[in-house]
């Protein structure tokens, strides 16, 4: 029997199968092209902020106010990337906001390995009391902390000078309990045997932690190392407060007060010029950490 | 051994107890309790005794007494609630409606899905103030949102957020940067909830020729439950906690000079640090933790009872 010519027909539906997974596909594809073109306007309004930023960087004022809005700079104004160097003060903020991001970040992971190791690998009375303390920390809102920490550096006398300043803004984030607790999480994927064996070999509870769980927890060093980089580039509230002197401003600060004033037209131009300088850091150690980003930001989620 | 491991461990963890009782758990307790003291100066650490007028005077019901004078301080009944509210009531359910319909939408594709990805993914990736000054530019009265919308009734010199801009209008466009702002991370946490759902799902559904709308509905959102609560009430207690974002969009808590139409719970506290009113703020604080404790609870008893594992 030839079996090429062999046709299922469904009855009642007058139908046969080939028609039905004729109609599948069609549907299929309305389907698919629908979902594409939807995610494709999604993607357009969320990356337009970007593109305007770009391009309104690179208009002269009059063309930024003109009421016919124009989606290509007509005349390409480079020159808005050096003036903007007279009003925006990048190269301090920088130097500030990689003192402070720096600092903090080593002093963060030193504090974390330690306290991750404790709770992951050392037994002792009170742990789980303790840790359960830190998590239930998480819940409390910053704001908080705020008025009384500012209370506390005013106090110490650290708003005084820049050692002062600097200090205040690097001490009190050397502490994070959420990357205690990735680092904890990743330190108990460690099987025990390993631990075992170095202590056979005659090994101590520190070289243990610096020889094997140091390196094997690499991957979640770097988020938590790039995550609060991108912290101290973001972070405005607290060095608003500490810092309110010119010199001491971090990024974000420093952008937001030298726009701040706004007498006559604001020079839209230098303003998106400056936004493109604080921005395009941050884009570039997102294309190149991308994994170690998405990683430490999505953990959140994930249950247990 | 035993004794031996617990001063060790206790010695591991000696920087963070010791950073955290200066800059968690002292302030917590001091905050409270000044939250409760009358006339606090901070620079002298002076007060004049207990009180609980704190409360009743953020909140506008009683009033403040000087020289024979009362006045009532109404900028948090006024502006700082209402504001936190319409954001939280606002961009919290839209921003998650999109998100979702966007991860659902990219965990069905196989081409260009990277390159979606890490486009929406991007506004996380950015500095509230630098974005909001973004939005400051598209939203001016001569910008491109009412060049681009002059076909819904917008046009050029119309004020969004610029001086003399009407509060509504200013919400609006607040809230629009802050949904932008918030879709990534919700993104995020779909998509690694969905592509954690068994495909045998979908495949009975395939069987059954279940249409797509009803399998969203009836597959796909009840077991991504866990992460849809858990991003509500992430991102209600980020609501609450909205400063940032119109420091960023305004550079001052008002559509006009002085005016405080803007302010919200977190602005106001934040704000009276410089004003040396701190007294007020840890009062407000407090209401603020109080309200983010009762949503942690409740997430706590709806997602032992409601969710679907």
């Amino acid at each position: 029997m030839e079996t090429k010519n062999l046709r299922l027909v469904i009855k009642g539906a007058q139908k046969d199968t080939n028609t039905t997974q004729k109609v599948d596909k069609i549907l299929h594809i309305i389907g698919m092209t629908l979902i594409y073109v939807f995610l494709a306007i999604m993607a357009l309004i969320i990356i337009f902020p970007f593109y305007w930023m770009l391009i309104t960087s690179l208009k002269s004022t009059e063309e930024i106010r003109r009421t016919t809005q124009t989606f290509f700079p007509e005349v390409v104004m480079w020159s808005n990337y050096v003036d903007v160097f007279k009003r925006f003060d990048f190269v301090t903020y920088l130097r500030n906001t990689l003192i402070v991001g720096v600092i903090s970040t080593l002093g963060t992971l030193i504090t974390t390995i330690f306290a991750a190791f404790a709770f992951a690998r050392l037994e002792f009375k009170g742990r789980d009391l303790m840790f359960s303390i830190l998590l239930m920390t998480m819940m409390i809102p910053g704001e908080m902390m705020v008025i009384t920490n500012y209370i506390t550096v005013s106090n110490l006398g650290w708003l005084k000078d820049a050692t002062g300043v600097f200090t205040s803004m690097i001490v009190p984030f050397w502490i994070s309990v959420f990357y205690i607790y990735l680092l904890r999480q990743n330190f108990k994927q460690i099987p025990n045997e390993l631990y075992l064996a170095a202590k056979v070999d005659g090994k101590s509870d520190w070289s243990y932690l610096w020889k094997v769980m140091v390196p094997l927890a690499k991957p979640t060093l770097i988020t938590i190392f790039i995550l609060k980089l991108m912290g101290a580039w973001n972070s405005y509230v607290w060095p608003n407060l500490v810092a309110d002197k010119e010199q001491y401003r971090l990024i974000s600060n420093g952008l937001r007060s030298s726009f701040s004033t706004v007498t006559g037209e604001p020079q839209y131009g230098l303003q998106m010029a400056a936004t493109v300088l604080v921005t395009v850091p941050l884009l570039l150690l997102f294309i190149f950490f991308r994994k170690y980003i998405m990683r430490g930001v999505g953990r959140a989620g994930i249950k247990g | 051994m035993e004794s031996k491991n617990n001063w060790k461990a206790w010695l591991y963890l000696a920087p963070v107890i010791i950073l955290m009782s200066v800059f968690t758990f002292y302030p917590l307790i001091n905050t409270i309790g000044i939250s409760f003291l009358k006339n606090y100066n901070y620079i002298s650490q002076s007060s004049d005794g207990f009180t609980f007028d704190n409360y009743g005077i953020v909140l506008g019901i009683k009033g403040i007494t000087r020289f024979g004078h009362t006045t009532y301080m109404k900028d948090v009944i006024d502006y700082a609630i209402p504001n936190t509210l319409i954001v939280t009531f606002v961009t919290v359910p839209l921003s998650i409606i999109i998100s979702l319909m966007i991860s659902i939408g990219l965990n069905s594709i196989k081409f260009f899905k990277r390159i979606f990805q890490t486009i929406f993914f991007m506004p996380y990736v950015t500095n509230a103030i630098a974005v909001g000054m973004v939005f400051t530019v598209i939203f001016d009265r001569n910008g491109l949102f009412n060049y681009l919308f002059q076909f819904l009734g917008t046009s050029m010199g119309q004020a969004w957020i610029d001086m003399g801009a009407s509060r509504e209008k200013a919400m609006f466009a607040l809230c629009v940067y802050i949904i932008w702002h918030s879709l990534p991370y919700k993104i995020l946490i779909f998509l690694s909830g969905l592509q954690n759902i068994d495909q045998q799902y979908y495949d009975a559904a395939k069987v059954d020729s279940t249409p797509k709308w009803k399998v969203a509905w009836r597959i796909t959102v009840p077991l991504l439950s866990p992460q849809i609560l858990y991003v509500m009430i992430t991102s209600f207690i980020g609501a609450f906690k909205e400063y940032s974002s119109v420091v960023g969009l305004l550079g001052q808590p008002g559509t006009s000079s002085g005016s405080k139409n803007m302010y919200t719970v977190v602005y106001y506290i934040y704000d009276t640090i410089s004003a040396n009113n701190v007294h007020y703020g840890s009062a407000a604080a407090v209401l603020l933790f109080l309200l983010i404790l009762v949503f942690t609870f409740i997430q706590m008893y709806v997602s032992k009872k409601r969710v679907h594992y």
